[in-house]
């Protein structure tokens, strides 16, 4: 069981800068996230890209303003279980939530904050009819252990590094005939893989159908056959073991959505006073939350980070007297 | 001119939303129909690098050609016809008065 103070439920931007305000206040945090590394879609969707508005800074590249946020909260040692979802939360006797993960992981805290962003990141998928019948019965939307695949027909939908690594490296003596799906002929891979992937089409070990999508999954209990549809020559039928569509990631709400919180569009609802929720000793911060006048911004993210661990220390230690303390008087003392 | 352009954007359920629109405050598509609390998400804030603002271009209107990062996020698009476009690599200019969108179905 892991032991902290605030456990920071999103470890992007919002929730690195809440283990530095409460650093300040002496609390400890501990931040989980859903995806292998922390800076939340700053890191996964555009780290190369630049952000203006943050004061101080006229540009600044999303993925650098992640590594200094983290250089920011070191001093204050925060914890990380990524690559793993938040699902379930209890409270136990004493009055503290028991977080536990998708994978089993178990938290333990008097304080909750969630900065969930645009929610977990899923993969995408495809609106075959029927799919969902299919899962882990043939179709998966990632690739775990490339070992599960060996002697096997796999086909896989997609254009980008991930369809094409994958299809390559299964391709080189792991499954028995890879097929590789593509929308358009272009591939936007790197220039690398795509050419090796067209060598390998050119050697007869990659089946390689583009401007075609995979239209019905068919089978009996676990899947056997694929409809696969050119834009111009018509439908064909493909016996495959697996399909493994990748079509990237995208966020959804996820299990927070069912831990009784009132949540509007997507986002839940908080007291501006403190980022409250109606669930005591819950707050939730940055994009994740709603108020009126609410601004999906950074830098407001910041401020409700700042002001929320005021009251959680108020909510901690309320027999504790609370001075704000400037950092330019004090500097910054870490654990 | 007083840089205001009247579009037409079709929801998923077929309704007709005529909108008007500033052509001189850098909109795009997407944010267009988010200020009118049309359901489309742009969930990373208008930068090509999502599909939630997946739409397709109905008029003969001349829009500008996509961008190989739009070209590549619509590979991640389910329902991509030739005609699809992300709104938010469409800017809203004065040539586009009349402009008729519909919004794409979102997949699961």
């Amino acid at each position: 069981m892991i032991q902290t103070d605030i456990l920071i439920i999103g470890a992007g931007p919002c929730g690195l800068f809440t283990v530095f305000e409460a650093g300040l206040l002496k609390l400890r945090c501990h931040l989980i996230d859903a995806l292998p590394q922390a800076g939340g879609q700053c890191s996964e969707i555009y780290p190369k890209k630049p952000i203006y508005d943050i004061p101080a800074y006229p540009s600044i590249l999303a993925g650098d303003l992640v590594d200094k946020l983290m250089e920011q909260a070191a001093p204050f040692q925060p914890g990380f279980t990524l690559g793993e979802r938040a699902e379930t939360i209890e409270k136990d006797a004493e009055d503290q939530f028991i977080l536990t993960t998708n994978r089993g992981t178990k938290h333990r805290a008097p304080i909750i904050a969630i900065a969930g962003g645009l929610g977990c990141f899923e993969p995408r998928k495809p609106p075959v009819p029927g799919l969902a019948a299919f899962e882990d019965r043939g179709v998966e939307y990632i690739i775990k252990d490339p070992e599960f695949y060996r002697e096997k027909r796999v086909v896989i939908s997609g254009g980008g590094d991930s369809a094409l690594d994958w299809a390559i490296f299964l391709a080189e003596g792991v499954a028995s005939h890879v097929t590789l799906i593509h929308r358009r002929q272009e591939f936007r891979g790197h220039l690398d893989s795509v050419q090796k992937a067209m060598d390998l089409a050119q050697a007869g070990k990659i089946q390689l159908l583009t401007d075609s999508e995979v239209t019905e999954a068919h089978g009996d209990g676990a899947l056997k056959t694929l409809v696969v549809k050119h834009k111009t020559e018509g439908e064909r039928t493909l016996e495959t073991d697996h399909w493994v569509p990748l079509f990237g990631l995208s966020p959804k709400l996820g299990p927070i959505s069912d831990w009784n919180l009132n949540v509007t569009k997507n986002a839940v609802e908080v007291d501006t006073f403190d980022y409250s929720t109606n669930i005591p000793g819950i707050y939730a911060i940055g994009d994740i939350n709603t108020y009126p006048g609410k601004l999906k911004l950074i830098l407001c993210g910041f401020h409700e980070a700042t002001l929320m661990v005021q009251s959680a220390f108020k909510r901690i230690y309320p027999d504790k007297n609370l001075v704000l303390k400037y950092t330019t008087v004090n500097g910054v003392n870490g654990f | 001119m007083d840089h205001i352009i009247e579009v037409n954007v079709i929801d998923r359920d077929g309704q007709l939303h005529k909108l008007e629109a500033p052509t001189d405050m850098g909109m795009n598509m997407m944010e267009l129909c988010k200020s009118a609390e049309l359901p489309v998400e742009g969930t990373c804030g208008g930068m090509a690098m999502c599909a939630s603002c997946h739409m397709y271009v109905d008029s003969s209107h001349d829009v500008p050609e996509k961008s190989d990062d739009e070209e590549d996020m619509l590979d991640e698009a389910f329902f991509v016809e030739d005609n699809s476009r992300l709104g938010c690599q469409i800017y809203l200019a004065d040539a586009l008065d009349g402009l008729t969108v519909r919004l794409a179905p979102v997949g699961q």
